[in-house]
């Protein structure tokens, strides 16, 4: 048997610059729900069997194991550990059957999560979100070094997490790194 | 220029690409005896009014909606924001 490890997006070290800390994190798999027409009401209704709470607009719903949060109108993503829910498409698709079209994003999406103090100093030269008025489990759509990015605001005071196009994961590091340096 | 986002709330119009006149909503039946005379006039001719204006604006980054905006293009006030899909329902459409 072959000794396979799974590549990550980027494969970076984590890097601390001053106060903040920008760490990669390869653990969370990922799908996309969107509520076919006609099909709101079981999304609805699955949607509140697996998180417990259907993500309000621009809501996260930090939930265990799986978590999601609103990317539009009808449209969620939803979250889980890569080790136990790598199949998380397949899951929710079996739950959900016509009522929506799940596709798999893990493979679409780099995951960096960004601590430390001044964080939302980096934030702001980053992107145009306003991070000092958004509190836990707040979500935003925003560009980033031109990279179309989420950025979650998770429990930690001085914890987010941004999602962006696994594609440009060493454009997007680089950003990160660049505005961690000039606020350090 | 903000643009007041039906769902969101008020964002700058920099997340947003102009998608064209709101007409474009009426799609023409392609069954229609005059169809190729319809669409046409739908795909190429356009009203270029000095004054409100209804347009398609798309949220690139930001939920991806297509939103109506209906804008004063001498000065650029903005008077309504609806979700597209809302418009197109209203007149009938796909549910």
């Amino acid at each position: 048997m072959h000794d396979l490890t799974p590549t990550p997006a980027l494969g970076a070290a984590t890097q601390t610059i001053g106060t903040v800390t920008v760490a990669e994190n390869t653990g969370v798999a990922l799908a996309s729900v969107a509520a076919r027409t006609g099909g709101e009401n079981t999304c609805t209704k699955v949607l509140k069997a697996v998180l417990g709470a259907v993500p309000d607009v621009g809501r996260t719903v930090l939930h265990d194991p799986e978590a999601g949060f609103w990317m539009g109108p009808d449209q969620w993503m939803i979250g889980a550990p890569m080790d136990t829910h790598e199949d998380i498409a397949d899951q929710l698709k079996a739950k959900l059957g016509d009522a929506a079209s799940v596709t798999e994003q893990s493979g679409a999406w780099v995951a960096f999560d960004v601590t430390g103090e001044r964080m939302p100093d980096m934030c702001e030269i980053l992107c145009n979100i306003p991070i000092r008025k958004m509190v836990a489990g707040d979500v935003r759509r925003t560009m980033i070094h031109q990279l179309g990015c989420f950025v979650i605001r998770r429990a930690a005071y001085d914890h987010i997490r941004i999602l962006g196009p696994r594609a440009s994961a060493k454009s997007l590091h680089h950003a990160l790194i660049t505005a961690a340096t000039s606020v350090a | 220029m903000i643009i007041d986002h039906p769902l969101l709330g008020p964002r700058d119009s920099a997340e947003f690409t102009y998608m064209g006149d709101a007409r474009l909503i009426d799609r023409p039946d392609p069954d229609g005896a005059d169809a190729a005379a319809a669409f046409f006039d739908y795909a190429y001719l356009r009203d270029n009014p000095a004054g409100w204006h209804r347009e398609l604006w798309f949220h690139e980054a930001g939920d991806r909606s297509w939103l109506v905006v209906t804008r004063n293009t001498l000065t650029h006030e903005i008077s309504k924001v609806e979700l597209a899909r809302e418009v197109a329902r209203a007149k009938g459409r796909s549910k």
